[in-house]
């Protein structure tokens, strides 16, 4: 992996977060007083003025943004009108159970997507096959506020058996996660399948064949190596959907994470909340989207070379 | 109006059928399937205002929460069952659906547009053009449209106006991106240099011979946004950020029905289901049309 390589992709992260703070500070700057928006609406017309000072929004527009940036490096993203808490510790505390359900849903829909989809190309047109890619395809067009409604009503109404809200047990992480899973789980396997299917095909694997390799060693050496570098491609581009699914699963199981904070901060316009939690995704995405750049580079001799990502493609 | 049962589009139009009846046989029962559900719901997209038997917030309190036909105490007068309010569900099925399904036309239609066309002005323009329109192509494809579009919301508030234009903008960057792509690939073609040669302005070249040359990875990309432009809204308003009352959409309903799960289970499951229908149909057709456009994924 050379140094460009790294360089280039650590730039265009730094950039995506650049654009991400502008659009947040014009369109702020676009729906009217900051003051206004960020301060209860029944303040007095002195405090309006202290913190129009205090924030200093009686400065040039250039300037602002400037101080914006520092503010925002130092950790100040405002405070919430709710309880006037730091806008960032209230997100913070969200943090680890979102991680919690987040990481979880992911390894579910990565330990049975992939081995799925494997199975499913080694056994390609059989009825095996079918059944699995009719289930994917049942899977991803499930919309996850509905599949967490079904499990709710089969497993919490009818069979009683689990909490169908609150997040105290383990018990309660079970129909969250399937429901955040399912639909990733389901293009997991079907994208392994079709990827495997086509290095299946590759002259390669007719080469390994041929020179006496068995099927176990086929696969591990030849096959899994290079069906990988899509797969980590599909894992890469979902996470922004894992993150809005993820909003949407934690409002259905009432799961008190990042995502039923958002909503609820986006009902009530508790700005500096919803502007932290912005922030907070767009910095996971890049941090993702790094990841997954320097894991090409890592698995990816052509890239290593520096061809870059469209090479893979 | 009333409602004439078992009619669809498919009895509506015989001389069609007719004439469509031998492609027809050789189409898988899948497929089959959900083109007859995808019609059912452009038929009711068209009609709902014609075949609805209730105003769709007719409300009657006498008749609350109301279960479907065949359950123990519904009535066939309201076939669906009644919510809340003793409101007809069908009808607001009915009228839910319509909104749902030209909502998320319009954002597909939008954002089809819009994504092309940009993605024609990055091929042509080339240099910072391109450039610059690949950067907010890069910075959409980074960030998930629906934190956006929360966020979006918080800040300027709700209102129809901002709703569609966050549905319009959902996805245009993967039709920018598609377009541009082949749009590069297809001047270096013969044909394109020839029309030049001959004296072609460029709009003719762009509309009249590269646009139908690139249509169908454009139309694959339209049948995968559809359903998701619909997960959009429905997502949105069962959140109740989108589409709110007195409107109604397939999401509202969900949302609202969602707090009846122990009485009157019907009330999120009927909207929910014609939801998953809609796209679970709408990705079976867009395989076979994929695998119909691009023999090499037949396998």
């Amino acid at each position: 992996m050379t140094l460009t390589y790294v360089g280039w992709k650590l730039l265009r992260a730094v950039i995506t977060m650049w654009l991400v703070v502008t659009f947040v500070f014009f369109v702020l700057r676009l729906t009217g007083d900051p003051v206004s928006q960020l301060l209860p609406d029944d303040v007095d017309q002195n405090t309006v003025d202290f913190y129009r000072k205090l924030w200093g929004l009686d400065k040039p527009i250039l300037v602002q943004y400037w101080n914006y940036f520092i503010a925002l490096f130092q950790g100040d993203f405002g405070i919430s009108f709710k309880d006037n808490q730091d806008a960032l510790e209230r997100v913070l505390s969200r943090l680890p159970k979102t991680i919690l359900l987040g990481s979880t849903a992911l390894s579910f829909a990565l330990i049975f997507g992939i081995p799925l989809g494997i199975v499913a190309a080694l056994k390609k047109n059989t009825g095996f096959d079918r059944f699995v890619m009719g289930l994917a395809v049942f899977g991803f067009s499930m919309p996850n506020f509905f599949l967490g409604i079904l499990l709710i009503l089969l497993f919490s109404l009818q069979l009683r058996v689990l909490p169908s809200s609150g997040s105290d047990t383990w018990l309660h992480l079970i129909m969250p996660v399937l429901t955040l899973g399912t639909a990733f789980g389901a293009k997991v396997a079907r994208h392994t399948r079709s990827t495997m299917v086509d290095v299946l095909n590759r002259p390669y694997m007719r080469t390994a064949s041929s020179k006496g390799a068995g099927t176990l060693r086929q696969l591990y050496l030849h096959a899994f190596p290079n069906a990988a570098i899509p797969v980590v491609t599909l894992i890469g581009l979902q996470v922004g959907e894992l993150i809005g699914w993820a909003v949407v699963t934690e409002n259905v199981f009432a799961w008190p994470g990042i995502g039923r904070l958002l909503t609820f901060s986006v009902a009530s316009r508790d700005l500096a909340v919803v502007q932290c939690i912005l922030m907070m995704i767009a910095l996971t995405m890049v941090m993702s989207n790094l990841l997954v750049d320097l894991l090409y580079g890592w698995m990816d001799p052509r890239v290593r070379v520096g061809a870059g990502r469209e090479a893979v493609q | 109006m009333s409602f004439v049962p078992g009619s669809s589009p498919v009895q509506a139009v015989p001389g069609m059928l007719v004439r469509f009846a031998a492609p027809v046989r050789k189409l898988p029962a899948s497929v089959l399937i959900s083109l007859l559900i995808l019609g059912t719901v452009a038929f009711v997209t068209v009609t709902a205002r014609l075949i609805l038997p209730f105003e769709f917030d007719q409300m009657d309190l006498r008749a609350r929460l109301a279960p479907p036909w065949p359950l123990d105490g519904s009535t066939l007068i309201h076939p669906l069952g009644t919510d809340k309010l003793g409101r007809d569900v069908f009808s607001r099925l009915l009228i839910a659906t319509q909104t749902s399904i030209l909502l998320a036309l319009l954002g597909t239609v939008i954002g089809a547009t819009l994504g092309t066309f940009l993605g024609f002005v990055a091929a042509h323009f080339g240099k910072w053009v391109d450039e610059a329109i690949s950067t907010i192509v890069d910075f959409q494809a980074a960030m998930p449209w629906f934190i956006i579009a929360l966020a979006v919301l918080a800040f300027m508030g709700n209102s129809m106006a901002v709703f569609l234009l966050l549905m319009g903008l959902y996805g245009w960057e993967r039709y920018a991106r598609i377009t541009r792509g082949l749009v590069l690939a297809a001047r270096e073609e013969g044909y394109a240099r020839a029309v030049h040669a001959l004296g072609g302005k460029p709009r003719t070249i762009y509309l009249r011979h590269v646009l139908p040359n690139i249509l169908s990875p454009l139309i694959v990309q339209l049948t995968i946004n559809f359903p998701e432009t619909i997960l959009f809204e429905t997502s949105l308003s069962f959140l109740g950020l989108g589409i709110r009352p007195p409107m109604t959409s397939l999401g509202q309903m969900l949302g609202e029905g969602r707090d009846y799960m122990i009485t009157a289970w019907w009330l999120a499951v009927i909207p929910g289901t014609v939801i998953f229908l809609t796209t679970l149909s709408m990705s079976i057709f867009g395989d076979w049309l994929r695998t119909r456009f691009d023999p090499s994924l037949q396998d």
